[in-house]
C-alpha cells in the first residue's frame, strides 16, 4: 500500500517532469501533476499556452541557472579562483539582457493576447444559463425555459465531511466533487453562463471547460464554452473564491450530453414554472 | 584609525539608560532595531504555528482537526501575521540597525518618532492575535479581506481593522524616518549614487509605504463604516460595489508585495559581492531597475483580478504591464549572476542563503510570468499554483534574505561569531524542505486544487502529504535560528577585526565589532568612504 503510493508518486513526478503525462482527465478525474487539456477549444488552447510558457521558463532557467552553477563550481575561492574586480559593468551585455527578455516577452504576449480575445467572445450563444452562487451551492436557471435547479454538495460527501463522521473519503464516490443535482448542457453547442451571486463573492470553475469566472453580488458576469461534440461526459470543478465556512463544499458538476438528450432532459424537467424561474424575466438576463 | 578610537572612547562615556527604561524610552537606533527584530521573530513564530496547524489539517483528505471556520481563521491570520507582523517589521528592524551604520550617520534622524513607531506595534499585534479569542473567532475572510464576506465576522472584525490602522501608522512613521535619515544624515561625500544598495532599496520601499498604506487604511475604513455606520461603499444592495474594494485593495496590494521584496534585493546585493570578492556588477542599473520596479508596481494591480470580469482591454493592459516587470527583475538577477561570474566565491551562511535566494526567487518569478498570461491565469487563479508562486517569492525570497542579512551582520551587532556549522545545518534543512513544502503545490494547483480549503478530494492527498511533511521539517528547523543567535550573543567567539568577512566593503565594516552604542559621532573620512564604497 505504502510502497504503491510511493511508486506512483515517483512515477508521476518523472513523467510530469517530462511533461508527457497521458491525460485521461475527462473520464477518470484529474491528472495529478499538470493542467488538464480539457474538452473545449478554449481549454485546449489554454493548455497549449501554459505549456509554451512553461517551456520558455524552463529554457531561461537552464541558461541562467547554468551560468550560476558554472560560477558556483569553477569560480570558487577554494579552487584558487582570483576575482576579476574590473568586471563591474558592460553596456553591451546590459543592453542584450534587457532586449532579449523584451523579445521573449513579446513572443509570449502575442499568442496570449490573441487567445484572450478569442475566449472572451460571448456572442451568439445557443444556450443561456443563469448561474447564481450562494452560501453554499449554485442555482442554475435555463433562460427561456422554466427549468431551474439548485445544486449542492451530494449527501454522501456531506455526511462524510461532518466533524466526527468516521467515513473514509475514499469510500465516498467523488468525495467533495459530487452534487445532488448536476447541471446538464449539450455538447457541440455554445453555452453562455450569466454568473452572479446573492451573498458573497464565489467563483465558478470547471478546469476541463477552461472557464473560471467570479460570481459577484450586483454584477452579471459572462462566460461561454462549447464542449467538443465527441466529448459528452461529466466534468467537475469547485468554487475558487473564499466564500465562508462552506467554501470547500460547493462543487460544480457539469453533465454534457448530446443535444437530443439535452432537449429531452429539459422537457422532462419543465414542470409548471417554479417560482424562482418565474421571477426572472429572460429579457432582464440577456440585456447585459 | 584615530577616529575610530575616538568613536570607541565616546561610546564608553555614553551612559545608556539601564534596565527597562533603556527599552521603553529607547531612542537609540540599535536598541530599536533589536526590538523590531525580536518582535518580528515572535510574530514569525506565531504565524509559523498557524502554518503548522494548516499543514496538519491538510495532511490528508478527510482530516478534521479543525472546524472549517477555524481553518479559515488560521489561514487568514497566518497571512496577515506573516506579512504585517513578521516580514515588514523585520525589514524596519534591519533598516534601523544598518542604515545609520551604512551612511555614516550617528542615529536615525527622528529618534523619538522611531520609539513611537516601534511601540505602536505590540499593541497592534496584541489586538490582532487576541481576535482569535473573542466570540466568533478571528476574521476568516482571507488576508485580502474581500467584502461582502468580510462583513460576516463578529467582534474580531473591528479589532483587525484597528490593528491594521495601527500597523499602517507605524509603517508610515518608520518610512518617514528612513527617508529623512537618508536624505539628511548621509556623511559628507556619501552621494546618492555611492549609497549601498540596501539603503537604496529601503529608500524606494519607504516611498512605496507612504504611497500605499493610506490606501489600505482607507479601504478597510470604508468596510468599517459599511458595517457599523450604514454606508454602502461595497454593498451592492445599497448601490455600492464590492469590486471597488478589490481595486483599492490591490492598488495597495501589489506595491505591498514589493515592499516585502525590495529590501531583500538590497541585502542580496550586499552579500553577493562580499562573498564573490568582487564589486556589484551594474550598480547603477540595479538602482534604476529597483526604481522602475517600484513605478511599475503601481500599474499592475489588475493581475490579481483577471477573473473578476474586467473589460478585455483592461485585462490586456494589466497583462502587458505585469509582463513588463519581468524586465527590470531579470536585470537584477542577471547582475547578481554577473557579480558571481569570475569572482572568488566562498560559501559562508549568508552567501548560502543568497545563492538559494537567486535560484528560488527566480522560480517564483517564472511562475509569476506564467500567471501574468491572462488565459492561463483563468486556470491558475485561486488555486494552489498561486500559493506556490507567492510562497516561492516570500519564503526563499524575503525570508531567506532576512536570514542571510542576520547571518551577515550578526557579528557586527554582537561582536561575536556564531556557530557556522549549525548555521549551515539551518541553511541546508531550510533549503531542502522549503522545496519539499512548496514545489508540490504547483502540481496541486494545476491539477485543480483550490486554495483556502480545509478539505479536498482524495486524489490530491499524495502531494499534500509531501507538502505537509516538508512543512513540518522546515518549521522545526527554524528553531535553530534563535538558538544560533542566542548562543552567539552569549558565548560566541569575540571578533578582533572590524570585519569577519575578508571581502566586505561598506562603512559598517569600518567600525569595530560590535558597533559602538553611538557610532559615527564624527563622520567617516573620505578614505574610509572610498574603501567602504569601493569607488
Ligand atoms: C516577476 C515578478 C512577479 C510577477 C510577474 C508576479 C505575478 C503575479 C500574479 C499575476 C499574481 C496573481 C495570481 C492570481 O491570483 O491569479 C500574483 C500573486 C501574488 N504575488 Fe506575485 N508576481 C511577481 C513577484 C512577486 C513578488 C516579488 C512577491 C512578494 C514578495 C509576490 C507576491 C505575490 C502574492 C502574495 C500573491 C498572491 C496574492 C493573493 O491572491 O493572495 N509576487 N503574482
Ligand atoms: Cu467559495
Ligand atoms: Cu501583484
Amino acid at each position: 500500500m505504502k510502497r504503491a503510493r510511493l511508486g506512483r508518486l515517483l512515477g508521476t513526478s518523472v513523467l510530469g517532469l517530462a511533461g508527457r503525462l497521458p491525460l485521461a482527465s475527462a473520464a477518470s478525474g484529474w491528472d495529478e501533476l499538470n493542467m488538464p487539456r480539457g474538452v473545449t477549444s478554449a481549454s485546449k488552447s489554454i493548455y497549449a499556452l501554459h505549456m509554451m510558457a512553461l517551456w520558455v521558463c524552463v529554457g531561461i532557467a537552464v541558461v541562467v541557472f547554468g551560468v550560476m552553477i558554472w560560477s558556483l563550481i569553477f569560480h570558487r575561492k577554494s579552487r584558487g579562483a582570483v576575482p576579476d574586480v574590473t568586471l563591474t559593468h558592460s553596456t553591451k551585455v546590459e543592453v542584450v539582457w534587457t532586449a532579449v527578455p523584451v523579445l521573449i516577452l513579446i513572443g509570449m504576449a502575442i499568442p496570449a493576447a490573441r487567445l484572450l480575445l478569442k475566449i472572451n467572445n460571448n456572442t451568439d450563444p445557443q444556450v443561456n444559463i443563469r448561474v447564481t452562487g450562494f452560501q453554499w451551492g449554485w442555482r442554475y436557471q435555463y433562460v427561456g425555459t422554466p427549468v431551474s435547479i439548485i445544486s449542492k454538495l451530494s449527501a454522501s460527501s456531506n455526511d462524510a465531511s461532518q466533524m466526527h463522521s468516521g467515513i473514509r473519503p475514499t469510500a465516498v464516490p467523488h468525495y467533495l466533487l459530487s452534487v445532488d443535482h448536476q447541471v446538464v448542457v449539450p455538447v457541440g453547442e455554445k453555452v453562455r453562463l450569466l454568473i452572479t451571486s446573492i451573498d458573497v463573492i464565489h467563483s465558478w470553475w470547471v478546469p476541463d471547460l477552461g472557464v473560471k469566472r467570479d460570481a459577484i453580488p450586483g454584477y452579471i458576469n459572462e462566460a461561454s464554452f462549447t464542449i467538443a461534440p465527441n466529448r459528452p461526459g461529466i466534468y467537475r470543478g469547485q468554487c475558487t473564491e473564499l466564500c465562508g465556512r462552506g467554501h470547500a463544499y460547493m462543487p460544480i458538476v457539469v453533465r454534457a450530453v448530446t443535444p437530443a438528450a439535452y432537449q429531452a432532459w429539459l422537457k422532462q424537467h419543465s414542470g409548471p414554472p417554479s417560482e424562482a424561474a418565474a421571477r426572472l424575466p429572460a429579457a432582464a438576463v440577456t440585456s447585459t | 584609525m584615530a577616529e575610530l578610537h575616538q568613536t570607541a572612547a565616546h561610546a564608553e562615556h555614553d551612559h545608556k539608560p539601564q534596565g527597562w527604561r533603556r527599552w521603553v524610552f529607547a531612542t537609540n537606533h540599535k536598541d530599536i532595531g533589536t526590538m523590531y527584530l525580536i518582535a518580528a521573530g515572535t510574530m514569525f513564530l506565531i504565524g509559523g504555528l498557524a502554518a503548522m496547524a494548516i499543514r496538519a489539517q491538510l495532511f490528508k483528505s478527510g482530516m478534521k482537526l479543525f472546524d472549517p471556520a477555524m481553518f479559515n481563521s488560521l489561514t487568514t491570520m497566518h497571512g496577515l501575521i506573516m506579512i504585517f507582523g513578521a516580514i515588514m517589521p523585520a525589514w524596519v528592524g534591519l533598516a534601523n540597525w544598518m542604515i545609520p551604520l551604512q551612511i555614516g550617520a550617528p542615529d536615525m534622524a527622528l529618534p523619538r518618532l522611531n520609539n513611537l513607531s516601534f511601540w505602536i506595534l505590540p499593541f497592534a499585534f496584541t489586538l490582532m492575535v487576541a481576535s482569535f479569542f473573542v466570540p466568533g473567532g478571528a476574521v476568516a475572510g482571507g488576508w485580502t479581506m474581500y467584502p461582502p464576506l468580510m462583513q460576516q465576522f463578529g467582534a474580531a472584525f473591528p479589532m483587525l481593522i484597528f490593528a491594521i490602522h495601527l500597523m499602517g501608522i507605524s509603517s508610515i512613521l518608520g518610512a518617514i524616518n528612513v527617508i529623512v535619515t537618508i536624505m539628511n544624515l548621509r556623511a559628507p561625500g556619501m552621494t546618492l549614487l555611492r549609497m549601498p544598495l540596501f539603503v537604496w532599496t529601503w529608500l524606494i520601499t519607504a516611498y512605496l509605504l507612504i504611497a500605499v498604506m493610506p490606501v489600505l487604511a482607507g479601504a478597510v475604513t470604508m468596510q468599517l463604516t459599511d458595517h457599523f455606520f450604514g454606508t454602502s461603499f461595497f454593498n451592492a444592495a445599497g448601490g455600492g460595489d464590492p469590486v471597488l474594494f478589490l481595486h483599492v485593495f490591490w492598488f495597495f496590494g501589489h506595491p505591498e508585495v514589493y515592499i516585502l521584496i525590495l529590501p531583500a534585493f538590497g541585502i542580496i546585493s550586499e552579500i553577493i559581492p562580499t562573498f564573490s570578492r568582487k564589486p556589484l556588477f551594474g550598480y547603477e542599473a540595479m538602482v534604476y531597475a529597483t526604481a522602475s520596479i517600484a513605478f511599475l508596481s503601481f500599474i499592475v494591480w489588475g493581475h490579481h483580478m483577471f477573473t473578476v470580469g474586467m473589460p478585455v482591454a483592461a485585462q490586456l493592459f494589466f497583462m502587458l504591464s505585469t509582463m513588463l516587470i519581468a524586465v527590470p527583475t531579470g536585470v537584477k538577477v542577471f547582475n547578481w549572476v554577473a557579480t558571481m561570474w569570475r569572482g572568488s566565491l566562498s560559501f559562508e551562511p549568508p552567501m548560502l542563503f543568497a545563492v538559494a535566494f537567486l535560484f528560488l526567487f527566480s522560480i517564483g518569478g517564472f511562475s509569476g510570468l506564467m500567471l501574468a498570461l491572462v488565459p492561463s491565469d483563468y486556470q491558475y487563479h485561486g488555486t494552489y499554483f498561486v500559493v506556490a508562486h507567492f510562497h516561492y517569492v516570500l519564503v526563499p525570497g524575503a525570508v531567506f534574505a532576512i536570514f542571510g542579512g542576520v547571518y551577515y551582520w550578526l557579528p557586527k551587532w554582537s561582536g561575536r561569531m556564531y556557530d557556522m556549522r549549525l548555521a549551515k545545518w539551518h541553511f541546508w534543512l531550510s533549503v531542502i524542505f522549503v522545496n519539499v513544502l512548496f514545489f508540490p503545490q504547483h502540481f496541486l494547483g494545476l491539477a485543480g486544487m483550490p486554495r483556502r480549503i480545509p478539505d479536498y478530494a482524495p486524489q490530491f492527498t499524495d502531494w499534500n502529504m509531501v507538502s505537509s511533511i516538508g512543512g513540518f521539517i522546515f518549521g522545526a528547523s527554524q528553531v535553530l535560528f534563535p538558538y544560533i543567535i542566542i548562543k552567539c550573543i552569549r558565548s560566541g567567539k569575540p571578533i578582533e577585526a572590524n570585519s569577519p568577512w575578508d571581502g566586505a566593503h561598506g562603512l559598517e565594516w569600518e567600525l569595530p565589532c560590535p558597533a559602538p552604542y553611538h557610532s559615527w559621532q564624527t563622520p567617516p573620512s573620505e578614505a574610509m568612504l572610498a574603501h567602504g564604497t569601493g569607488h
